[in-house]
């Protein structure tokens, strides 16, 4: 670099010169957060592997039988696989940040950040960014795992592979979206940092098992499925089985049909509830912060 | 690559607005129904180093997260560099930096990931490796924070607390914990700040830190100012005033003077024994310490009763001889010492 001939410097105010952008300081913080995130042993084993540890053991266990009645069946793999897609977009997002953002409220994290120009927006940003990569990261290596050892035909393999793939889409998106922002309020539920694992976790292993993730769906006793109806795993474990499933096994579901309807309608719901119930508890410092 | 120097004398002092650095009248802040400030007077000059000094639960952090826009206030004038902190923005926030009380925080970063991390949140900041050296943590640049030894943490705050480039640092109780050795480190640090410009707001219950940093500091008792001035004139030239004591027939005697060694000569003129000596004979010159507890109300409660009590023993104990913060030798009565 040359030395510039000292020319009169007029005063440098740091105001004259722009703040960071919020959409770059996204970047920023989602860049922060992968690192940090794939640094914690817990959060890869229990968020980012779990999905993957249980699919090989599950269908390891059960390779060779199938899942259904008598009248229809599938094999155990393929009927396993979209629960725990719809398992591990529900851990990378809801339990990711319930945890995530208790821990950081009471570390001192959320504080400090607000001390600083950092945007709130590109705080949230940061979330999204990890939330999205996490999740397609880890789905991605699930499908890859699911076709390779397991022989589970991919849906662009199937008749209709572009309606599958489009209902993908949505289905996962919008499970991301209300997992996020449900995370987000639920992460003011823990008293503590410490506590945050205890209080997060056992909601989301009771959901799975009544959500038709472990157990076939259909199998599960009508008062649980009623209640799996209220929450959203349960729909997104239903509307990942119309992708990866052939169209006959709607049968399978105690209402006959895929649902798409009702699934978009409550996840919707989730998403709008976790959004006012976020926007209205977040807090940046400790309860007992003052 | 290019250096840019952080900025030194008075071109960096003088960024920004001018007025003085952080204005505070009759600031007011209650939780239910304690008033944990209760009018609070304070004027920051640009450049200074001005510490709040006060006992846990005097209102000194509720005072400075009021300041740093954490807290609103229940009534009272705020205008920290020009802006009031309740309402001021991200502009403002770039300009001020803030070393909060506990840190345990960003655990799974290395110090150099974070401290670049922070420095791409403000419009001008410092060069993040020049700030690492500052503080004196190159060789743990690559370390993972959560493996950081609590003064090179403290360190990284204050990292964190520069990248910004700010004109207004806020120190909250920075050396709690420390080993002799990493605090005086610690004030050099900060020092070196101020000679580059910045102004720094420090809160403390170190007397010794007051007394080595601080310009001026101000003494919070209950949520007010009790004093306010250099930490070597606080309270006033009467609480300065030396104490000779002695003991006088087995009981201890005292006496402020402003010239001992005139009181001393008399002394020893009436009282001497038959070899020469006073029994017992000390002469005190309060320390910093002696005048912040008597500021605080706690000289007032227990100590002042303590020769009589000492008197009352057919054999005085000795005084014990302890340092204090400034050095001169103080006589602990035996009631008093820990």
């Amino acid at each position: 670099m040359t030395t510039a001939p000292t020319a009169p410097r007029t005063t440098r105010s740091p105001r004259a010169v722009a703040l960071p952008s919020p959409g770059r300081l996204g970047i920023e913080r989602t860049r922060a957060e992968l690192r940090a995130f794939f640094r914690e042993r817990d959060a890869v084993i229990f968020i980012f592997t779990y999905p993957l540890i249980m699919l090989a053991i599950f269908a390891t266990v059960f390779d060779g039988q199938d899942q259904g009645t008598a009248g229809y069946s599938v094999p155990f793999a393929q009927y396993f696989l979209p629960g725990m897609i719809a398992t591990g977009v529900m851990l990378t997002s809801f339990q990711s940040l319930a945890i995530s953002i208790a821990v950081e409220r009471d570390d001192g994290s959320l504080k400090r950040l607000r001390s600083t120009p950092l945007p709130p927006s590109a705080y949230f940003y940061g979330k999204v960014g990890l939330v999205l990569l996490t999740s397609v990261v880890q789905t991605a290596l699930l499908l890859a795992l699911a076709a390779t050892v397991y022989d589970v035909p991919m849906p662009w393999e199937m008749p209709d592979g572009g309606a599958r793939l489009a209902t993908f889409a949505w289905v996962f998106v919008l499970g991301c979206a209300s997992g996020a922002v449900c995370g987000v309020a639920f992460s003011s539920l823990p008293r503590s940092g410490k506590s945050a694992t205890a209080v997060v976790t056992p909601v989301v292993l009771v959901l799975q098992f009544i959500s038709g993730v472990f157990f076939a769906f259909f199998a599960l006793p009508s008062w649980m499925q009623t209640v799996a109806s209220l929450f959203p795993l349960k729909w997104m474990a239903q509307g990942m089985r119309s992708v990866f499933l052939p169209e006959q096994a709607a049968a399978l579901e105690p209402s006959g049909s895929w649902q798409h309807g009702a699934t978009a309608a409550v996840l919707v719901a989730w998403l709008v509830v976790g959004l006012v119930v976020g926007a209205r508890s977040f807090r940046w410092r400790r309860r007992d912060d003052g | 690559m290019t250096t840019t120097p952080p900025p030194t004398g008075p071109g960096a002092a003088g960024r920004g607005s001018t007025g003085p650095a952080v204005d505070v009248r009759g600031l007011r802040k209650s939780y239910g129904a304690k008033q944990a400030v209760d009018g609070i007077d304070l004027r920051v000059e640009r450049g200074e180093i001005f510490a709040v000094l006060g006992p846990n639960g005097a209102g000194k952090t509720t005072t400075v997260e009021i300041l740093e826009g954490f807290r609103r206030r229940d009534a009272g004038e705020v205008r920290v560099l020009g802006e009031d902190p309740q309402t001021a923005g991200r502009a403002w926030r770039s300009r001020i930096g803030v070393v909060l009380q506990d840190s345990r925080d960003q655990a799974e970063l290395t110090v150099a990931e974070i401290v670049r991390h922070f420095a791409t949140f403000y419009p001008a900041p410092r060069d993040p490796d020049e700030v690492i050296d500052a503080v004196g943590l190159r060789e743990k640049a690559r370390t993972r924070t959560r493996q950081l030894s609590g003064g090179q943490r403290r360190r990284l705050d204050v990292a964190l607390g520069i990248v910004g480039r700010p004109e207004l640092l806020f120190l909250d109780e920075p050396t709690t914990g420390f080993d002799p050795q990493a605090r005086r480190a610690f004030w050099a640090l900060v020092r070196s700040l101020r000679e580059d410009g910045t102004t720094i707001l420090l809160t403390t219950h170190y007397l010794d830190e007051a007394a080595h940093l601080a310009d001026r500091a101000a003494v919070v008792r209950a949520g007010r100012v009790v004093a306010l001035d250099a930490p070597d004139r606080l309270g006033g030239p009467g609480a300065r005033r030396p104490e000779v004591r002695w003991l006088d027939d087995g009981a201890w005697r005292s006496e402020r003077t402003d010239s001992p060694t005139a009181f001393v000569a008399s002394l020893a003129a009436r009282h001497a024994g038959p070899d020469g000596e006073v029994p017992g004979l000390a002469v005190t010159r309060p320390s910093l310490e002696d005048v912040y507890l008597e500021l605080i109300g706690e000289l007032a409660a227990a100590p002042a009763a303590a020769p009589s009590r000492v008197a009352a023993t057919d054999s005085p104990v000795p005084p014990a001889e302890g340092r204090t913060p400034d050095g001169t030798t103080a006589v602990v009565p035996e009631e008093a010492r820990p």
